[in-house]
């Protein structure tokens, strides 16, 4: 498992994922950077990616869609942010309607990527999520859910322990726009 | 795939005060009505009733009868439900990092050639 870390905040709805590869940062960052790769990983089988149009600079545009099991083709994309290849990404992903342009009906999120090494040629990936609202993360879900995963419900436990893994430092800063 | 139901916003926005959250975890074994439950805190009765207030509207708590009693009790289902809709998001990411995995790995396969 190449997951390391995962921190949940359901009062900040936000979720920061750390992940470590067996690879280089440059390497790791071709998984963002070339869109053929980003095509590979982004949807779940059940809702393959076709990515359109790849600027990833401060401004720039990636447009993508993905083609459900029934055929329906919800369209998306990116606004980027910051782009500091090979270390880091900030992404607004928004929805889109078919012909491209922006779906304002859709909320969208944000993410915060960052890669760096740690040695023996390993990298660390770090990805920061944030919500804007509940319906945003549930369209987000609706979209690229894997199937069959409606899985063991999350423990009480945690939910009621939000007070020591609240982090608000970090993901906070994406939310002032 | 329709994951909806409770008025997730309200219930996180619930949540989102240390008081209330701690009055949710208190009021787990449903024990304790609006008075007692507001002798732990350090404002007015006025104060905790409004937060219970609020934690009611959200789904969170409910007061029920217990004996001659009202109790306030935490309603753990609808709690799952928000806890549920974070974890989904961590499966989405699990599987797309399991797939860059395999990306990766098989352009360092072929290099190694």
């Amino acid at each position: 498992m190449t997951v390391t870390a995962v921190r949940k905040d359901p009062q900040a709805l936000s979720m920061t994922l750390e992940a470590e590869f067996d690879a280089s940062p440059e390497r790791v960052w071709q998984l963002w950077a070339d869109p053929r790769q980003l095509e590979r990983w982004w949807g779940p089988p059940t809702y393959p990616a076709t990515v359109t149009k790849h600027e990833l600079r401060p401004g720039g545009r990636v447009e993508y869609h993905m083609t459900g099991p029934e055929g329906d083709q919800p369209h998306a994309y990116w606004e980027v942010q910051e782009v500091e290849p090979p270390r880091s990404l900030v992404v607004r992903d928004n929805f889109a309607n078919a012909d491209g342009s922006p779906n304002a009906d859709l909320p969208g999120n944000e993410f915060r990527v960052t890669i760096e090494g740690i040695g023996g040629g390993r990298s660390r990936m770090s990805i920061v999520s944030l919500f804007p609202s509940t319906e945003a993360m549930e369209q987000v879900l609706a979209m690229g859910m894997e199937e069959g995963l409606t899985q063991a419900v999350g423990q009480i436990d945690a939910i009621l322990a939000a007070d020591a893994i609240a982090e608000p430092s970090a993901p906070r800063e994406l939310t002032d726009r | 795939m329709q994951i909806a139901p409770p008025d997730f916003d309200r219930m996180f926005g619930a949540l989102a005060d240390h008081t209330r959250r701690d009055i949710v975890r208190r009021a787990i074994d449903g024990e304790e009505g609006v008075a007692e439950l507001a002798s732990h805190y350090p404002m007015s009765f006025a104060a905790v009733q409004k937060h219970i207030a609020i934690l009611e509207r959200a789904g969170l708590v409910t007061k029920q009868r217990s004996g001659r009693r009202k109790v306030v009790r935490t309603n753990v289902e609808g709690l799952r439900m928000a806890r549920r809709l974070l974890d989904q998001y961590e499966e989405l990411w699990r599987g797309r990092i399991d797939r860059m995995t395999e990306v990766v790995n098989e352009y360092t396969r072929e290099t190694n050639r």
